[in-house]
This record gives structure tokens, C-alpha cells and sequence, in this order.
């Protein structure tokens, strides 16, 4: 039987390469297009023919603008809907993904610590480089030294504010990344119970641990959607963060 | 002692940290039910701030795990 963590493996479907980079499309890839292609279809397909009264699609559609515009509105305020496309984009790719995991047979994209980093990474250098442009680089650095600390405290909260700050991306990639790698290894492992306890047991003492497991998948999925809920809403907060003078 | 041993010792050390958030799951969900209990219009409101705060507590727990992971697959 194969080993519980097997399903992470990378397996590329077609080499290529440039020189001394690697840049094949492997299994990660694909499962990455499909989420996106399955984004493209439902909106393509929800505002084709707009009406007042709007089909089942377009009213989708119509609800997850609107899903994140209010959690934009409710956390940032007016003038962050100009990063609504991003927020959607983060929020709907990474649900998508992490629903695409749980296909069978399928590839869960967003349970590889390089792909989750990448993207916090890129959220705190956006966070970051707002902050800047619109509070210039002193006021930026001041945020770290709150006013009215009297100022031998200064020379210890400086550093614990810093190091919470960088540890914004980490703690947001790790926590999306543990949490679906844990989630589908735990399914791994419950499933290779079902095949050893059945296997011994002419199949009737397959049935608890199966029980089990569709309750487990029923929480992976839960766990799916909140996923990608808390990784979109602390974005929006970080935002905040770096608009509002933290 | 034997690497093994300690790898063993050290994943089942790590994973005592998933006691605090059991006990801050506990509470998040206690401050949702009593205050459900005293508004009840105020639910959905306070359910997106509990679902934010049990995945924020969660993560912690997870961290935890994937030291003990990490001691005992990687090292």
C-alpha cells in the first residue's frame, strides 16, 4: 500500500525545459488551470446575457461580487474596492483550489508550502509597498514605534513588533498549507484503515472507519471554504493595515 | 540516546502545544453561543468573527503539528 503522504508528489506531465530551469507542467500545473478554467466558465457563462432578473448563473455570479465586496467594504472601507479584482481573484483561485483537492483522483495545489509562501509573500510585498507609496518610508517605520511608549520600552517592543510583522506571510502561508496537508493525510490514512480492517474482515468491519471518513470529508470541505475565507479576509485586513496607518 | 528515540520524544513533545488551542476553540465558541444566546439577531454577524477567530486559533494547532511533522519526517 502506498505511503499516506504519496498524494503530494509532483509528477510532471510534460518536460520542458530552458536552459538550467525546469519549467515542466506537472500535475501541480494542471490542477491549477483547471481551477482557473472552472473560474472563467461560471463567470463567462453568469454574464453572458445580463437581465434585471437575473438567470441562476448571474445571480452566482452576483453573489460572490457581492460576497466580496462586502467583506472589502466591511474591512477596508470605500476606498479599498480598487483592490477588489485582486481580493477576488486571491479568494475564489484558492477556494477553487483547495475544492479541486477534494475531487478524487485530483491534485491539491494549495498544500504545497512553496505555493502558499509565494503567494503570502507576494500579499505582504503588496501590503508592504501600499504602506509605503502612500505613507512614504519614515511614517511607514514609525508604525513599528507606537507613540506615548515611554522609551526604554521602545528598545524591546521595536523588535516584537517587527517580528510580528514579518511573520505575517509566514503565519498566513503555513496556516492554508498545514492545514490541507494535514486534512488530506488524515483522509489517506482513515481510507488505508477501511482497506486493512475490510481486507481482514470479509468488508463488514470496513463500515466504521468509512462512516468516519465521509464525516472527515464532510469537514475537509467546511475546512475548504473557511480556508480560503480567513486567507481573503486577512488580506483585506492587512490592507487595512497599511492604508489606515496601520 | 538514539536519534530515532529523540525524533519520537521530541513529535510527541511538539504536539502538547495543540492544548491551548483546545482550550482557545473552547472559548471562542463560548463567546459565540452566549452571545447568540443574549442577541440572537446578532448571529450572522458574529459568526464570520467566530469563524475568523477559530481558523486564526486553528492555525496555531497546526503549527504545532507540523513541527512534530517536521522532527519526525524531515530531521
Amino acid at each position: 500500500m502506498a505511503s499516506p503522504l504519496a498524494q503530494f508528489e509532483i509528477n510532471k506531465l510534460i518536460h520542458l525545459n530552458v536552459g538550467d530551469f525546469d519549467i515542466s507542467f506537472t500535475n501541480s500545473s494542471l490542477a491549477m488551470v483547471l481551477s482557473v478554467v472552472f473560474i472563467l466558465t461560471i463567470l463567462f457563462f453568469g454574464l453572458k446575457n445580463l437581465k434585471i432578473v437575473p438567470s441562476k448563473i448571474q445571480a452566482l455570479v452576483e453573489l460572490s461580487y457581492e460576497f466580496i465586496s462586502n467583506m472589502i467594504g466591511d474591512n477596508i472601507g470605500k476606498e479599498g474596492l480598487r483592490y477588489l479584482p485582486f481580493i477576488f481573484t486571491l479568494f475564489f483561485f484558492i477556494l477553487i483550489g483547495n475544492l479541486v483537492g477534494m475531487m478524487p483522483l485530483s491534485f491539491t495545489w494549495t498544500s504545497h508550502i512553496i505555493v502558499t509562501f509565494a503567494i503570502a509573500f507576494f500579499i505582504f510585498l503588496v501590503a508592504t509597498f501600499i504602506a509605503i507609496f502612500k505613507h512614504g518610508l519614515f511614517k511607514f517605520l514609525g508604525f513599528f514605534a507606537p507613540s506615548g511608549v515611554p522609551k526604554p520600552m521602545l528598545l524591546l517592543l521595536v523588535p516584537i513588533e517587527i517580528i510580528s510583522y514579518i511573520s505575517r506571510p509566514v503565519s498566513l502561508s503555513v496556516r492554508l498549507f498545514a492545514n490541507m496537508m494535514a486534512g488530506h493525510t488524515l483522509l489517506k490514512v482513515i481510507g488505508g484503515f477501511v482497506f486493512v480492517l475490510g481486507a481482514n474482515s470479509f468488508i463488514i468491519g470496513g463500515a466504521l472507519p468509512l462512516a468516519f471518513l465521509v464525516a472527515l470529508t464532510g469537514l475537509e470541505i467546511v475546512i475548504a471554504f473557511l480556508q480560503a475565507y480567513v486567507f481573503a479576509i486577512l488580506t483585506c485586513l492587512y490592507i487595512n493595515d497599511a492604508i489606515h496607518l496601520h | 540516546m538514539d536519534i530515532e528515540a529523540a525524533k519520537l520524544l521530541g513529535a510527541g513533545i511538539a504536539v502538547l502545544g495543540v492544548i491551548g488551542s483546545g482550550i482557545g476553540i473552547g472559548n471562542i465558541f463560548a463567546a459565540f453561543i452566549s452571545a447568540v444566546g443574549r442577541n440572537p439577531g446578532a448571529r450572522e454577524h458574529v459568526f464570520t468573527m467566530t469563524m475568523l477567530g477559530f481558523a486564526l486559533v486553528e492555525a496555531l494547532a497546526l503549527f504545532a503539528l507540523i513541527i512534530a511533522l517536521l522532527l519526525l519526517f524531515v530531521f
